[in-house]
């Protein structure tokens, strides 16, 4: 096989389509930033779990005065030092419980002074409206439920809340968002791969008559076809080369240079995952059109 | 070189069969006409050959082989040895004369210097010595053809197949390609050559084979066109 023939072909194909190898190349890049997107997002979702889950507590929330005359739980009177020793003694003797913090009313409205600082009801809140409570860290997280029905409902306590509650309602959406960004995928690889079995069919259309001289003077099926799988691979390739430029794009101006300014909170995806992502796209970016290409010449390019 | 043993061949979708019941034989080195009026089974009966169709019933070899068995992979091997020529010249018009026969060896993998050496040899046989930087639109019908011929033989096909070369090109043209096949046919190629040239069969008084509705009607060695169209 001689590459300089093969290469000249495959440029006179790529010119002769430009249109098409151009909406090949939007439509490839579209759908493998999606995929490489989706990738990204999942590993985040999954790094955010990590590190939060890690951080969530059981929190028992005790009564306060204010509490005493408003709510029902606690009738009986704000919590007393007994109650509270009582909790704490029976907390550290669970074999699920690894640490036990307690807050004092204090603490809790100096942390909240600073969630939400600038705002108009951080003025109006005073220390003696903050509840005192235990932030309970388990072994294990998933084991909630025990200290719940041991410690609800007991005088002087307020409430007992799971905070990985508050957590899977943010990673339902976040993964509803990446099932979506799937299918958006999966919608545009049925679009790019429709292209590019067009193009392949114009294409071959376009160069019959040469191919139909290689045919008759004895090249083979595979040196028939080669000029236009690789054609479609190259095409493919460039999508994958944008797409990569696209997922480059939004984790340094979107992710490094927005969201992580304004969103402190939340550790997002480094470098290293964005970039271990890349090669799989490139490669998907070139073997999908090629294989798309093999299968649609097998229809329209009769060896 | 090429043996046909009852072949019949009918397309699909189509009752009638393109080839009935044909069973010749066409020795190496021989000079064969194919003739027929329109619709006789010509074109089948070449497409046969060239392995573009296989046959209903019976059997084709062509140099050997049993092109009904031969799986696809296969059929350029034996392309390879054969070469075709057509009415319309079917030549790459954005390429040169050079480029042209180029060609069908590039596609088959030669080496660039065989390349080299042989293209100007082959031009030079034809007539075309000279010409090969020049485009296919800048010649004429006949000297087209001869990039054709050029282009058909510069493998050096065992067989060579044309189909009606002479159909474009008026009758002083056609006597020079004529003796361009026959020059070929005298190094050892083979050539079956379909065509509708009465003058053409009468002149050359070679084998003639004649085709009517699918059947082989006449088998004639030093034969002449023998019907009016």
């Amino acid at each position: 096989m001689r590459a300089h023939f093969v290469l000249s072909e495959i440029g006179v194909g790529l010119r002769r389509n430009l249109t098409m190898t151009f909406a090949v190349i939007v439509s490839v890049a579209l759908s493998l930033a999606l995929l490489g997107g989706s990738l990204l997002a999942n590993q985040q979702v999954n790094s955010m779990k990590d590190f939060w889950y890690d951080k969530v507590q059981v929190s028992i929330f005790l009564c306060n005065e204010n509490d005493a005359d408003n709510a029902p739980q606690c009738a009986r009177g704000a919590v007393t030092e007994d109650q509270k020793e009582e909790i704490l003694g029976e907390l550290e003797s669970m074999q699920l419980v690894d640490e036990v913090y307690q807050e004092s009313a204090a603490e809790a409205y100096d942390r909240y002074q600073e969630q939400q600082e600038g705002q108009p009801i951080a003025a109006v809140v005073t220390p003696d409206q903050m509840q005192e409570s235990f932030r309970v860290k388990l072994v294990d997280p998933e084991k909630y439920d025990v200290v719940a029905t041991a410690f609800a409902g007991r005088d002087g306590v307020y409430s007992v809340e799971d905070q990985r509650a508050q957590l899977e309602n943010l990673f339902a959406l976040l993964n509803g968002v990446n099932y979506a960004a799937l299918g958006l995928m999966a919608l545009m690889l049925v679009v790019a791969l429709l292209l590019i079995v067009n193009t392949v069919r114009v294409s071959a259309f376009s160069r019959r008559r040469e191919t139909g001289i290689m045919r008759l003077v004895g090249a083979s099926s595979f040196y028939i076809q080669m000029p236009f799988i690789l054609e479609a691979a190259i095409a493919g390739l460039l999508g994958g080369l944008f797409a990569c430029v696209l997922l480059v794009g939004v984790k340094y101006f979107a992710i490094n240079n927005f969201l992580a300014q304004e969103i402190p909170l939340i550790n997002f995806i480094g470098w290293d995952a964005v970039i271990s992502v890349l090669p799989f796209v490139l490669a998907v970016g070139a073997l999908m059109p090629s294989v798309a290409a093999f299968f649609a010449l097998r229809k329209y390019l009769k060896v | 070189m090429i043996r046909f043993d009852n072949v019949s061949k009918t397309y699909p979708r189509q009752t009638a069969p393109a080839l009935r019941d044909v069973s010749l034989e066409v020795e190496r080195g021989e000079f064969v006409f194919l003739v027929g009026s329109s619709g006789s089974g010509k074109s089948t009966f070449l497409r046969l050959l060239l392995r573009e169709e296989r046959c209903s019933t019976g059997t084709v070899h062509v140099l050997g082989k049993d092109l009904g068995r031969l799986s696809n992979w296969k059929v350029p091997q034996v392309r390879r040895q054969l070469g075709t020529v057509f009415q319309d010249f079917r030549l790459l018009p954005n390429k040169t004369v050079g480029e042209n026969v180029a060609f069908a060896m590039e596609v088959i993998g030669e080496s660039r210097g065989k390349i080299r050496k042989t293209v100007p040899e082959v031009l030079d046989l034809v007539g075309l010595g000279g010409k090969e930087e020049r485009m296919p639109g800048e010649l004429s019908g006949g000297e087209q053809q001869r990039v054709a011929i050029a282009r058909a033989f510069v493998n050096r096909p065992m067989l060579l197949i044309a189909d009606e070369p002479t159909g474009n090109l008026d009758p002083d043209t056609s006597v020079g390609i004529m003796k361009l096949l026959d020059r070929i046919n005298r190094t050892g190629t083979t050539v079956v050559m379909a065509t509708h040239d009465a003058q053409i069969v009468d002149q050359m008084r070679k084998r003639v084979i004649e085709l009517e509705k699918g059947r082989l009607v006449r088998d004639q060695t030093r034969g002449v066109y023998g019907y009016q169209n």
